[in-house]
């Protein structure tokens, strides 16, 4: 066992987890924020990413004990940041998904709206080919994609009336 | 008798629908977006133990003994399970209970569950298995299914009746074959193959049991089939089902591979029984490749006979159908294979010999277009062979077979709405194919093929004449209609389908609508999430129970007013008098007035289909109440140099019946030719010569990333199906079927080769140009 510090989504956590656990387990298990999913435990997938210090990042591949002092943000943290800002309702990209229908089975959506976040936080304007590298990393079984590809389109526009 | 007029004269949707064909968001499409909603694997109870399995590395072998006993005494191990102590055989067609929920005196394939252990964490879990000790007597073991056929020995199942390896054989004949190959003007005979292939939802498989104290156990299971699991789970366990409880939580993708009772499910169980703590069990991605239950690998060899207009007038079918170790849905998987062909063109003449063997390979199973995918990629090859050799354009021959709407097909099965010849104008405007098949440059062609698909079955898995869906609602005083459904949303938007059609027929707003779904404790049964089912059977009795709710409320209302109850119209959420248009009433002021007259208001629906189905034994397997109906055409490029095929764009017309909401339905038909589109050039579910899984992960096992995906363009035709609910079809599996056999023509377009075996790998497309190069 060993004592972490992490800092998710805006606060900071004290907890004791296995020296070899991922951060993916420590969210999961200790935390109890089971939006991050696990898919494959082995980098394969993307359902696990969270964003590091702002960056798309497998949390079934990061040890927990590496990522201490780290600002990390799950699929929990858009909306209370969101309300923070002064927003209401739920994330854009969030807000977007849903009304594209980007969403079927769900497993996979936190990994994939957190890596459109994140593509949108550094290209709030991409092209169709600039979404599909983004979101590369991220399987999903469901949808083909187009519906995804959508919804990162609209939450750039803006436009979610 | 057209949908509407079911509805009789007060219909709420004379004046347009108000929910039904928009593209309102999903129920659970926010909770989804947040991490709100809960997965089984998200669940976590106190005190919970977490359950690992030990798996055969053998693909046949007897076991001679197991001994748990160094497993049982590491500290942090709770609970030690094997074979002996669940015996009960199981299986989800009752006629062949052929699966233990772990292996008692023998393994079939390397994965095969043999024990189990329950300990205090998963890392515990995993040491104790490394400390089980089963000894093996190796068994020989048949990997090939042509060998399975003609080998008796070894039996990979002792104990049935015939002794040799033949699951199923399913042998029917209409018309007569034959005759016709004298008669006819060409005969186009050849072999094709289809090879083995997954689900690979995202979600991997995951149980959680809690037996409590008064001898009740709750199961949350990743099912797409919750009844037959509670079945399943009573008969293993030995007690009472109605002191089981089984719930599906939020479902990470099925496509059929979530459709079998597993192993996982009756081991938790019996564990949290035998411990007295809750117990969970979740696979890794490599469990979940060899629990497979994928797409059956088969053999099948076509003769299809027609006149010099292209006019088929006899198809002939032989198909060897690899099973892998167990049943499985095996015996439907069988008549699938033959009796789901015979649309959308009409067959004067049609003969199939299907069988399905045992293998020790992973079992196989129901995967998305089950059992029919892999005939019509063969079929459709065949058919666009013989268009081209009697140089007719591949969707005019298509065209000229059509099957026709409200017809029969030559087994028996009852067609209603068809709305192929629309999707074959869809996409043959789409595509702009007059201007373009046959004239692109050398290496990019197009390809067309069509489909269908049922939309659910007659047969029930287990015979009995009770409804196949219930659905049950629930009023609130606050203006809240709760409904229970025992069907399962998994992630098709089953839940947001049934909210569509309720609020529909109620005339009030979605948002006041709440589903609680897949729970056997509070939901009247539905058969589940199988065979494209859910939409016609679940939506149907949703749409009964809400008619009868709806009834009353109007009654009410009619008698407060002292109006006709033809003039009370629920719209949205708002009660007018259409006899005095300035007089309304909220619905919530409504069901108060009915609460008074009625008492607590509630009602239910149910669903059953029609008698459907040829008069010979098989008849009911595969007839459904409606048929969707599907044409691709899809776009290629084959890189003559490096034989890679590029699929670049497909563009997917589909007959859905009714869109209750096109936005889903999109997606369904995205979901559905992307699947397709990688079964043909990506996936393959490989086994090497021992029988050990070739790359049992998510980055072996290649599903398509964002930037192998094709471009999709789907189009939705409505054929308004006289007997769907409000006209809908099914949009889940269809779509799928047609992808490949499109892809494998507009190969033949783009540089003259004739694929027949899947997968399209760059050695088969080098190999065929080197042929082809050689005959020339």
């Amino acid at each position: 066992m060993r004592v972490l510090r992490l800092h998710v989504n805006g606060d900071c956590a004290e907890v004791a987890a296995p020296e070899h656990w991922t951060l993916l387990e420590v969210l999961r298990y200790k935390l109890g924020l089971t939006g991050s999913k696990q898919g494959c435990d082995k980098g394969d997938c993307g359902a696990c990413t969270v964003l590091i210090d702002g960056v798309p990042t497998l949390a079934c591949l990061s040890l927990a004990a590496t990522v201490e002092g780290k600002q990390i943000t799950t699929i929990e943290g858009l909306v209370p940041a969101h309300r923070a800002a002064g927003g209401e309702g739920v994330d854009p990209v969030q807000n977007a998904f849903d009304k594209t229908g980007a969403l079927q089975c769900g497993f996979c959506q936190p990994g994939m709206i957190l890596s459109a976040k994140a593509l949108l936080a550094k290209n709030p304007n991409p092209s169709l080919k600039e979404i599909q590298e983004s979101l590369a990393g991220n399987l999903c079984r469901c949808t083909g994609y187009t519906q995804i590809y959508e919804a990162v389109v609209l939450a750039a526009k803006g436009d979610l009336a | 008798m057209a949908a509407r007029d079911q509805h009789g004269s007060e219909a709420p949707w004379d004046q347009g629908f108000r929910v039904i064909g928009k593209e309102n968001r999903k129920v659970d499409g926010m909770a989804k977006a947040t991490g709100e909603a809960i997965y089984t694997d998200d669940i976590q109870l106190p005190g919970m133990l977490h359950a690992k399995m030990l798996r055969s590395p053998h693909a046949h072998a007897r076991i001679l003994s197991i001994d748990t006993s160094k497993a049982e005494a590491l500290p942090g191990v709770i609970g030690v399970l094997v074979g002996a102590e669940l015996p009960v055989r199981y299986g989800v067609i009752p006629w062949t209970p052929d699966e233990t929920a772990l292996a008692v005196d023998k393994v079939r394939f390397i994965g095969d569950e043999v024990a189990a252990v329950a300990a205090l964490d998963e890392d515990t879990a995993n040491a104790a298995i490394r400390l089980i000790e089963v000894e093996y007597e190796i068994l020989e073991s048949i990997l090939d299914a042509e060998k399975a056929l003609i080998t008796p020995e070894p039996p990979i199942h002792e104990d049935r009746k015939r002794r040799d390896n033949i699951s199923k054989h399913v042998e029917l004949e209409f018309g007569d074959v034959e005759a016709q190959v004298s008669s006819a003007d060409i005969v186009v005979e050849e072999d094709y193959s289809f090879h083995s292939t997954t689900h690979a939802a995202m979600e991997p498989h995951c149980a959680v049991a809690v037996a409590n104290s008064d001898g009740r156990l709750t199961l949350w299971s990743s099912t797409q089939i919750t009844h037959y699991v509670h079945r399943a789970l009573a008969r293993v366990l030995q007690l009472d089902p109605a002191r089981i409880r089984v719930i599906q939580p939020c479902l990470g993708g099925g496509f059929g591979g979530k459709s079998d009772p597993f192993s996982l499910e009756f081991v938790v169980a019996q564990l949290a029984i035998k411990t007295g703590r809750p117990v969970k069990m979740l696979w890794t991605r490599e469990e979940v490749f060899y629990a497979h239950r994928g797409r059956h690998p088969m053999k099948m060899h076509y003769r299809t006979t027609a006149k010099a207009d292209g006019t088929i007038t006899g198809v002939d079918a032989k198909l060897l159908i690899d099973g892998g170790a167990y049943s499985s849905f095996g015996l439907v998987t069988t008549y699938y294979s033959g009796q789901l062909l015979t649309g959308p063109y009409d067959f004067p003449n049609y003969r199939f010999d299907s069988t399905r063997v045992f293998t020790n390979r992973p079992p196989n199973g129901p995967k998305r277009g089950h059992g029919s995918v892999q005939p019509r990629f063969a079929f459709e090859v065949q058919l666009d062979e013989i268009a081209q050799r009697l140089n007719i354009d591949p969707i005019e021959i298509r065209r000229r077979n059509f099957l026709g709407a409200h017809t029969e097909t030559v087994n028996g099965q009852r067609i209603t709405s068809n709305g192929f010849l629309e999707c074959l104008q869809e996409v043959e405007a789409a595509s702009d194919w007059k201007a373009r098949h046959g004239k692109l440059p050398h290496g990019r062609g197009i390809g067309v093929a069509g489909s269908m698909y049922i939309s659910g079955t007659n047969y029930p898995v287990y015979p009995n004449k009770m409804p196949q869906a219930g659905v049950q609602l629930k009023i609130d005083r606050s203006g809240l209609v709760t409904v229970f459904t025992g069907g399962n949303d998994i992630g098709q938007g089953s839940n947001s389908m049934v909210a569509y059609l309720v609020a529909e027929e109620l005339g009030i707003q979605p948002s006041h609508i709440k589903v609680i779904a897949a729970d056997t404790d509070l939901c009247p049964v539905d058969l589940g999430a199988y065979s494209s089912r859910v939409t016609f059977m679940v939506g149907n009795a949703a749409i009964d129970a809400a008619r009868k709710l709806r009834h009353k409320l109007v009654e009410a209302v009619a008698v407060a007013w002292d109006v006709a109850q033809k003039d009370v119209r629920f719209m949205d959420g708002t009660v007018v008098d259409l006899s005095a248009a300035a007089r309304s009433m909220t619905h919530v002021e409504a069901f108060h007035l009915a609460e008074e007259m009625f008492d607590t208001l509630g009602s239910t629906g149910a669903y059953n289909t029609p008698t459907l189905g040829g008069d010979y034994r098989g008849g009911t397997i595969g007839s459904a109440p409606a048929y969707s109906f599907t044409a691709h055409v899809a776009e290629v490029e084959v890189d003559t140099e490096t034989g890679r095929i590029t699929v670049h764009k497909v563009w997917a017309a589909h007959d859905c019946g009714r869109a209750l909401n096109p936005m889903i339905v999109r997606g369904q038909i995205e979901g559905s030719t992307y699947m397709g589109a990688a079964e043909v050039v990506l996936e393959s579910h490989d086994l090497n010569r021992f029988g050990l899984h070739a790359g049992p992960s998510l980055l072996d096992y290649r599903i398509p990333t964002a930037v192998d995906t094709p471009e999709l363009a789907a189009r939705i035709i409505e054929s308004i199906d006289p007997e769907g609910p409000f006209g809908a079809k099914e949009a889940g599996e269809g779509p799928l079927h047609s992808t490949i056999p499109a892809i494998a023509n507009a190969v033949f377009d783009a540089v003259g080769i004739r694929l027949r075996h899947l997968p399209f790998t760059p050695a088969k497309v080098l190999a065929a140009l080197r042929a082809k190069e050689e005959q020339a």
